[in-house]
């Protein structure tokens, strides 16, 4: 099945839910290497197929003469085994080192003409997103400003082009349906090619070894059609509306820890520890992915984040129910 | 002293007629192959560490030494060199005397080497250390510090243990232990020797002397 | 010692010369390589039933998503004190245990070359395993993987004592390793018997012997990585954190220097034990011994050539990878060739489908889909997508449980009567082999379906909906499937120690000297070091049997003294009649101050290492004090 998502209806709270349950749980094809949805996956697969078939072609002969040597074995006498056969060595030779080898070297020079179409060297990118890597989430910053966490917005079709760092420890970008993953490493700076061939949301999670809560990194790349991706960039980079910050949560915000660690633009909250919220309300999941963002988990990520996601840097925050109520309210207006 | 051993006694193996030695030198006795094993051990370990200097290196942009630290001087460390080097013909001669048998020129040579080993280490630790540390860099100021500080310790560690294992064959060498035909302590230390100076051979080109090309 | 005159021996001189008085004594101090090559064994397998019990933890966490059995840092101690249990502390000792134990028989020797280097090895495994596993106590287990990636290892994100349990352990039980491989290399080289020139060596020895070089020239990768990272996160050293002009990535090639060789160290020995069974088992000699020596040794060689593949993800330019994934594949072919060889010795012998047998046979089904998923992490692309994902998990488990474990096992049974004189009950070892089969394919199979499916290794827990439920509760019951055949082997292991069929000294019709002897063997393994004509000895030398060979026959028995033969390197001609020494309390105190040392270090406790250092010293200097006579030997 297909888990197309278009841009959020206005006033649909539920809609993140929804679409979350779908495209986690309806398509078991968006984690998949081999159903790939962007053309580096693809290429990738086209490897992947023959040195399976050629694999299992020779699965199949060695098992199989080696049950055969097994089952004749039992009508043999000592005296048939004793006798050294004229093909043993050259058989040897020739399947083990000259067949062997032909195959070897074959897909060798194959998987490197894979490597040239991947590298892409020479080719221009129209957008370059940078991708920073935390304990335990992503920071996604586009050139026009806007700053993001935890989804990255493509436009579908079009070739994009991560920069990827890391703000701790080493930290991998991994997006199995998209392609090869590539490691963010301290003080070197890579770079990856991102393309989806159609609009969708596909997950992704850090495949580095990150410590506690690297089980819970996950990334989601939404793709968009191209004019959907445009509307979204161009809002994303503005600042927090008055229609979102008008009401009693602002100050919650503001005046609680949470401002100590995180920014929402167009307010007075500034800190830079902690993803940006200021579109928080765009998006589909909290922490990283490992919540869907409904209100319920919302308001218990508030108050205790570590029975979600025990070791994250985010600590728990003791508010007055209609204080939470209101926090939760002016989270999710953030649009 | 007399000059020559008592040979080594030829036992029967049990086949006719045969008879063998019951101590071996060099080849024959598996203490030489032992130390043989354990430099292989000890020369993989200095060359990753020099491979890693570069790695580094390569790795840290054009500027090296990097942090304005300056190139580094060479005036002390060439008569260390000079001094560690003409450590090995002592240390060659005391192996030629027992293999001659002649045990007092052993332990004249064993002791000339051991003064030059000894003042090597002493200009390390007490001259060429302190001034880097005071007026250049320490360990800790950068890796090119770290790398500097353990790689020239570990190569003075083990010129360190070559003076504990020349002491050694000393006090063995005043007990009578060694003769023309038992001596592969003797072997296994000059062996060891002379590779703590090869070493040092790379350390010099590496540390010191590359950084000016 | 005893002055000789004639060369004869017989039992009771070599009796007076050889045995160790039983008792705590003699425990503590034997350096007979068969009492330790045993200990070896046993200490091994003790720690491998530790790391599997880790294993099925993990296997049940992961049996469904968003289980909370244990909490993340505990599962990323489990995952990590899995990985270093079952490669340092169960696969290179049990292997070394084989070594131990058969090499001086096979070879035709009297004991290791080293003796006491020998004990004092397997007393610094011990102690290295006792310290890793002194973390438990104080709930720091190492944390970090067993690949410990700076900088999630350095003091910034590793601030706890678990790191410094994980590089300190690693130096200690490396000295281990490497004293062992020293060990086995002069053995191999210097202590052949007569007439055992290099070509008419059996495999499993030079199986032995391509490990042991593996050892000598990979561990100190891993020993230095640790002393560099100890230095960084205790000292304030720079090497791998970029703040102080470091290089993260030094670790990781300093890493895989050493841990691919690894791999093969662990195999190596493992596919000696599979080359030593099949030609008996076949009833013919092995087809293709060179070819399979030459692929040995090549294997040990390309070894060192592809550390890299195993930082296709990190970002390095593509020329230099083109390279080594080119040797990545090419290092496929060695172990093709020896794959190929057994299949024609299997085709033109009779296979006796005995335990060892049906192990063998299971291990080269293992090791061929392994083999097979190799070449496709050789592959840049396809590795850039799969690995760190389970299907990376799939293939080395694969590769070292197939390769390793499956071998371990067929050798457990073929050479067990050796050791008790007691063969093992066969039906139950068919159960517990076919249980392993089972349970070995359902575990770990679909870990390469999962792998393709996206799930990432090294995580605690995973989501819901992901269609990763399934297969990971499949894997969980294999696994337990799995440890249950290795429990039914175990039982049947004591329980046949005491009560199973007496062997006799040859219960296979083996071709080589081991089986030249009694089972178990005399302390001084044979009464005549036996004259060797054939690269099947036993089979073309009908006058050896139990008790060696006798001297009319070219037996040597060296006037039945505590001596043995030194050799020739090539052609095995006698050299040297090399005495060799007797227990010795010293490799076990100066384990003891060297794991004072180590303790010293990780809690930090100067006096401590201190006391503990100088009684190093001393144990050193009475290792080494000359007794008896003060001229050398």
């Amino acid at each position: 099945m297909r888990c197309r998502r278009g841009p959020l209806a206005p006033g649909a709270r539920t809609l993140p839910a929804v679409a979350v349950a779908l495209t986690v749980g309806g398509c078991g094809g968006k984690t998949s290497v081999v159903s790939p949805k962007g053309p580096a996956a693809r290429s990738v697969v086209g490897l992947w197929w023959p040195m399976l078939a050629t694999a299992t072609a020779v699965f199949v002969f060695v098992v199989g003469m080696l049950v055969l040597a097994a089952v004749r074995g039992r009508r043999k006498t000592e005296d048939d085994a004793a006798v050294t056969p004229g093909w043993g060595e050259p058989f040897i030779v020739v399947a083990g080192v000259v067949v062997s080898g032909a195959i070897l070297v074959g897909f060798f020079l194959f998987s490197l003409q894979k490597v040239q179409a991947l590298t892409d060297a020479g080719r221009r990118s129209k957008l370059t997103v940078s991708v920073v890597g935390h304990d335990w989430w992503w920071e996604v910053r586009y050139p026009n400003g806007a700053v993001s966490a935890n989804e990255i917005h493509i436009p579908a079709g079009v070739r994009v082009r991560l920069a990827l760092d890391t703000a701790d420890v080493i930290h991998s970008f991994w997006v199995p349906p998209l392609g090869p993953k590539i490691d963010m490493i301290p003080g070197q700076h890579n770079t990856l090619w991102l393309q989806a061939g159609e609009p969708g949301v596909y997950r992704g999670q850090c495949a580095e070894f990150c410590g506690l809560q690297h089980a819970n990194m996950i990334i989601r790349v939404v793709a968009d059609a191209p004019a959907d991706f445009d509307a979204w960039m161009a809002r994303e980079a503005q600042p927090a509306d008055d229609a979102a910050t008008g009401g009693p949560g602002r100050p919650v915000f503001e005046t609680q820890s949470c401002a100590g660690c995180h920014t929402v633009r167009g307010t007075a909250a500034a800190g830079t520890v902690g993803p940006d919220l200021t579109h928080f309300g765009r998006r589909d999941t909290l922490g990283a992915g490992v919540r869907p963002r409904t209100d319920g988990d919302l308001a218990r990520w508030i108050t205790d984040p570590q029975s979600i996601k025990p070791g994250a840097a985010m600590p728990p925050t003791t508010l007055s129910p209609a204080d939470l109520r209101a926090l939760v309210a002016f989270l999710e207006g953030l649009r | 002293m007399a000059l020559t051993g008592e040979a080594p006694l030829l036992v029967p193996t049990g086949q006719p007629d045969e008879r063998l030695p019951t101590v071996g030198t060099g080849t024959t006795n598996f203490g030489w192959w032992g130390m043989v094993l354990f430099i292989a051990v000890e020369a993989t370990v200095f060359a990753l560490l020099l491979a890693s200097y570069f790695y580094l290196r390569f790795r840290s942009g054009p500027v090296w030494p990097p942090d304005g630290i300056e190139d580094p001087k060479l005036k002390l460390v060439l008569i260390m060199t000079a001094v560690l080097w003409s450590s090995s013909l002592p240390v060659h001669l005391a192996h030629a005397a027992i293999k001659k048998g002649d045990t007092k020129k052993l332990r004249a040579f064993l002791a000339a080497g051991f003064v030059l080993g000894a003042t090597f280490l002493a200009l390390q630790v007490a001259k060429e250390y302190p001034d880097i540390a005071r007026h250049e860099f320490t360990p800790r100021t950068d890796a090119y510090g770290s790398m500097f500080f353990t790689i020239t310790g570990l190569h003075g560690a083990h010129v360190f243990v070559g003076l504990l294992m020349s002491a050694w064959v000393q006090l063995r060498a005043w007990q009578g232990a060694f003769d023309r035909y038992r001596h592969v302590s003797v072997q296994n230390f000059v062996l060891y020797w002379h590779f703590v100076d090869v070493v040092w051979f790379f350390v010099l080109l590496t540390l010191y002397l590359s950084p000016h090309l | 010692m005893a002055t000789v005159t004639t060369g004869a021996a017989t039992p009771e001189v070599l009796e007076e010369h050889w045995s160790e008085t039983p008792g705590l004594g003699s425990f503590l101090t034997t350096v007979d390589h068969k009492r330790i090559g045993k200990r070896y064994l046993y200490t091994g397998l003790l720690f491998l039933v530790i790391g599997g019990v880790e294993s099925l933890v993990m296997r049940i966490q992961l049996t469904h998503s968003n289980l909370h059995v244990v909490d993340p840092e505990t599962y990323n101690q489990l995952f990590t004190m899995h990985g270093v249990t079952m490669m340092f502390l169960f696969a290179t000792p049990v292997l070394s245990g084989f070594g131990n134990y058969l090499v001086p028989l096979m070879i035709g020797a009297r004991d290791m070359a080293f003796p006491r280097l020998n004990a004092f090895g397997y007393w610094v495994f011990l102690g290295a395993g006792a310290f890793f596993y002194s973390s438990f106590v104080v709930h720091r287990l190492p944390d970090a993987g067993w690949f410990n990636y700076t900088p999630l290892s350095d003091s910034v994100y590793s601030p706890g004592p678990n790191v410094d349990f994980y590089a300190l352990g690693l130096i200690f039980v490396g000295i281990s390793t490497t004293a062992g491989s020293i060990n086995f290399i002069v053995t191999i080289l210097k202590m052949r018997a007569p007439g055992m020139s290099l070509n008419r060596m059996p495999i499993f020895v030079w199986g032995e012997l391509a490990m042991a070089l593996t050892v000598i020239f990979a561990l100190p990768a891993l020993t230095l990585a640790n002393v560099l990272l100890e230095l960084e996160r205790r000292a304030g050293f720079h090497f791998f954190a970029a703040a102080g002009g470091g290089q993260p990535l030094l670790w990781q090639h300093l890493f895989w220097i050493f841990g691919h060789p690894e791999v093969y160290l662990v195999v190596l020995p493992a596919l000696g034990i599979a080359s030593a069974i099949i030609p008996t088992m076949c009833r013919r000699p092995m087809i293709g011994y060179t070819y399979i020596v030459l692929a040995e040794m090549a294997i040990a060689l390309i070894g060192f050539g592809v550390w890299v593949h195993h930082m296709f993800a990190v970002g390095l330019p593509s020329m230099g990878l083109g390279f080594i994934s080119l040797t990545s594949f090419l290092v496929v072919i060695p172990s093709g060739v020896q794959i190929f060889a057994w299949l024609a010795t299997l085709w033109a012998g009779k296979p006796i489908l005995k335990t060892p047998m049906l192990f063998v046979l299971g291990f080269i089904v293992l090791f061929v889909i392994g083999g097979l998923s190799g070449p496709m992490l050789a592959a840049i692309p396809l590795d850039q997508q799969v690995t760190d994902s389970y299907f990376v998990v799939a293939h080395f488990h694969y590769v070292l449980v197939g390769g390793a474990m499956f071998p371990i096992f067929a050798g457990i049974y073929f050479w067990a009567p050796k050791m008790t004189g007691r063969l093992l009950h066969e039906g139950w070892g068919k159960v517990s082999f076919w249980l392993m089969f089972v349970g070995f394919n359902a575990l770990f199979f679909p870990m390469h379906i999962l792998g393709l499916r996206g799930e990432p290794r090294r995580t605690y827990t995973y989501q819901a909906g992901l269609g990763w439920d399934f297969l990971n509760l499949v894997e969980t019951i294999g696994a337990f499937v799995l440890a249950l055949g290795i429990l039914i082997t175990f039982v049947n292991w004591v329980w046949s120690a005491k009560r199973g069929e007496p062997a006799g000294h040859d219960p296979w019709r083996g071709e080589s000297l081991e089986w030249a002897t009694t089972s178990p063997p005399a302390e001084y393994n044979f009464e005549n070091i036996p004259t060797v004509r054939s690269r099947e000895p036993m089979w073309d030398q009908p006058e050896l049997g139990p008790h060696g060979q006798p001297a009319e026959a070219g037996g040597r028995g060296l006037g039945g003294g505590h001596n043995t033969l030194v050799t020739s390197l090539l052609e095995a001609e006698p050299e040297v009649v090399a005495p060799m020494p007797h227990e010795s309390p010293w490799p076990l105190l100066l384990t003891v101050a060297l794991l004072g040392i180590f303790l010293g270090l990780v809690v930090r406790s100067w006096v401590f290492w201190s006391v503990a250092a100088v009684a190093a010293v001393i144990a050193t200097a009475g290792w080494f004090w000359p007794r008896g006579e003060t001229q050398e030997t």
